[in-house]
């Protein structure tokens, strides 16, 4: 994993002695709102429905044992005992006051952590694959990348009033988890002839005018990443409009300009640039972030203890053959920790639960955790013969659900419970569906079936990208929830198409079950999952389902 | 419906939900908040709410329907605004004891 060094310390120390002495000035009235907004949003503090909100950066998703344990400590101490990760693998804090934000970024930069770049028009936190290092499917660890990209674009002079916010998503496999489609930028790793490159993906986005990103370049070799970049982002903070925030995303700058116009302008731009980035030393960074990021051989183990329990134990099994996931070392497993237990809110986590996870890490995953942009956690090295003892622990924290990728493994954003921006209520609709389905105790028979519910247009959400997405609104004065079907968030990513009027708040998660169960109806066979079932047959079928009810009540 | 309009606002510290009393001062609980049936006044308290920036942040005017009980919310983002959130019992309900808006599984 990446170590500080002593310029990260020297900077992230000297960036909180600023905001400890700006929000001093806030409250004694030497600055103004307008004057601290920008402050404290360049430092992840927002103000929300009912508190201020702290968002703190995960960088590519990695968490150290003694991060989790800081987290869950802070949680205690300056909030209300739980954190929230969201499907930009930050997490945050619900319920800080503003006197002790100081003090919670003093105590995230011992363990190197900050929030830093979680706001304002800037390039945010870097995502990546969640099993980044361990999945069997990957060409290579894409985390050495992601700090080169953490480190160049962290406080990088001329990127701090880009036109809109800019995310970077970064994968080394060719399974894509990170939805690089719906970035600003997404850099997928290929190889051609045995030499791993990347893929450069620009202008994709979801929010209100979603858009799947076009390649740029297809083949950047790794040396090349950073000029590369900066030639985009120059680009856009060029071209990028300033005159209307609907407009300003790079999104629509490729739309408008067209994605060949922009090739040339950012080739030009980069063959201008790139003899100032100095190739050798980026080659010698990367290869001493490698050598952070490798993970220690794994002992070759038995599996034994697991196949007895996967015999034996049928809940052992159930768990096992939903949430884990193939590691690249013979023996060993990835294991995916759902914060989806049937009716509670989707990606929290107590301190207690986040000090568990850090034990059974610190034990059984070499000590590394990682937030996957699902809102669940990962431990991605475990030995096959420690699951049983590892699920037992999970089992006491009420981490064990086995839904990974299945119905209630649901994304939600915050809705109009926490953000001030939503415009209905994302959480208990999501709690809602999960307990339908828990009840009917359909899930295994559904199969994977992705449902993710945005509160808002601005779609933290991912609802265009869901197999079955949600959007809530506010219709003349109430809550109403539009579907979207046949969305995508894979390598093959696609924006979903919406169906008819939208439902209300009582109205939705019936409505949801009627398409559930209309696909039970409609497929051919158990194999054939709900997004096959979509694409063989069309929307029709399940838009008549949707709405056949209310037509009968209508008739 | 008679409506009426008051003017809300976070906490500059603890970042939570305030109202303007009649007397001048702030309360975190609607049914003490001062309701203006006036628009015009409304607004020029408005103006002065806005300029208490040691004290609140983000200071507007919300409807409300005046009814037996009082002022209730307009809109149900004001009405979640008195409560807190529907997943947890934590805000303004935690101190009430009110049971969270939304009734689970």
């Amino acid at each position: 994993m990446y170590r500080y060094s002593e310029f990260d310390h020297a900077f992230v120390a000297e960036r909180n002695r600023q905001f400890r002495a700006q929000v001093a000035r806030r409250i004694d009235g030497s600055l103004t709102e307008e004057e601290f907004r920008p402050l404290r949003l360049m430092n992840g503090l927002y103000l929300q429905l009912h508190a201020y909100m702290l968002r703190v950066a995960i960088p590519y998703g990695t968490l150290s044992v003694p991060q989790l344990r800081k987290l869950a400590e802070i949680s205690e101490r300056w909030d209300k005992g739980y954190g929230h990760f969201t499907t930009r693998q930050n997490i945050q804090f619900n319920w800080p006051k503003l006197p002790d934000v100081p003090d919670m970024l003093d105590a995230l930069a011992e363990v190197g952590l900050h929030a830093i770049q979680t706001s304002g028009n800037t390039i945010r936190n870097v995502t990546s694959d969640h099993f980044a290092g361990a999945a069997a499917d990957e060409i290579e660890d894409p985390r050495p990348y992601a700090e080169l990209i953490r480190q160049w674009s962290t406080d990088h002079p001329e990127f701090q009033f880009l036109p809109r916010k800019f995310k970077i998503a970064i994968t080394g496999s060719p399974n894509d988890r990170v939805v690089t489609r719906a970035h600003d930028i997404g850099l997928r790793m290929v190889t051609r002839d045995g030499v791993p490159r990347f893929e450069v993906i620009v202008g994709g986005g979801l929010g209100r005018t979603p858009m799947i990103g076009q390649v740029i370049r297809d083949f950047l070799p790794v040396a090349d990443l950073l000029p590369y970049l900066e030639a985009i982002v120059a680009t856009y903070n060029l071209l990028g409009r300033r005159d209307n925030k609907y407009k300003a995303r790079i999104k629509i700058t490729v739309h408008e300009t067209g994605i060949d116009t922009i090739r040339g302008m950012v080739e030009a731009r980069f063959a201008e640039i790139a003899r100032e980035f100095d190739r050798a030393a980026t080659e010698a960074a990367l290869a001493e972030l490698r050598a952070m990021f490798a993970a220690r051989d794994l002992p070759s183990r038995g599996r034994a203890l697991f196949e007895a329990a996967h015999g034996r134990d049928p809940i052992f099994r159930a768990w096992a053959d939903t949430n884990l996931t193939p590691h690249r070392a013979p023996g060993h497993a990835i294991v995916s920790i759902s914060l989806k237990a049937h009716g509670q809110t989707p990606g929290d986590a107590t301190a207690a639960q986040m000090r568990a996870v850090a034990y059974l890490a610190e034990r059984y995953s070499q000590g590394e955790i990682r937030v996957s942009h699902m809102q669940n956690l990962v431990l991605p090295h475990v030995a096959l013969d420690d699951l049983p003892a590892l699920h037992a622990v999970l089992r006491e924290h009420g981490l064990a659900t086995a839904n990974i990728g299945l119905a209630s493994d649901i994304i939600a954003c915050p809705g109009m419970d926490y953000c001030a921006l939503a415009t209905a209520r994302s959480i208990p609709v999501a709690q809602q569906i999960a307990g339908l389905v828990g009840a009917l105790d359909i899930e295994q028979e559904l199969g994977p079936v992705q449902i993710k519910i945005s509160g808002c247009i601005n779609a933290c959400g991912h609802h265009h990208v869901g197999d079955i997405g949600i959007l809530g609104l506010d219709r003349a004065g109430v809550e109403n929830y539009q579907i979207t079907l046949g969305g995508s968030a894979s390598e093959n990513a696609r924006i979903g198409a919406r169906m008819g009027p939208g439902f209300a708040y009582d109205q939705i998660v019936p409505a949801i079950e009627r398409l559930l169960s209309a696909y039970l109806d409609l497929r051919l066979e158990p194999a054939e999952t709900f997004a096959l079932a979509v694409q063989r047959l069309g929307l029709a079928p399940f838009k008549t389902a949707l709405y056949e009810t209310e037509a009968q009540d209508a008739a | 419906m008679r409506i009426g309009l008051v003017i809300t606002a976070n906490a500059l510290l603890e970042g939570d939900v305030v109202w303007l009393t009649a007397s001048g001062g702030l309360t975190r609980d609607l049914a003490e908040a001062l309701v203006f049936t006036d628009r015009a006044e409304a607004e020029n308290a408005l103006a002065q709410a806005s300029a208490r920036t040691a004290e609140i942040v983000g200071a507007y005017l919300a409807d409300v329907r005046l009814t037996a009980d009082g002022a209730v919310p307009a809109h149900f983002r004001e009405t979640f605004r008195t409560r807190g959130p529907s997943n947890y019992r934590h805000g303004k309900q935690s101190q009430t004891g009110a049971e969270p808006h939304v009734s689970l599984f």
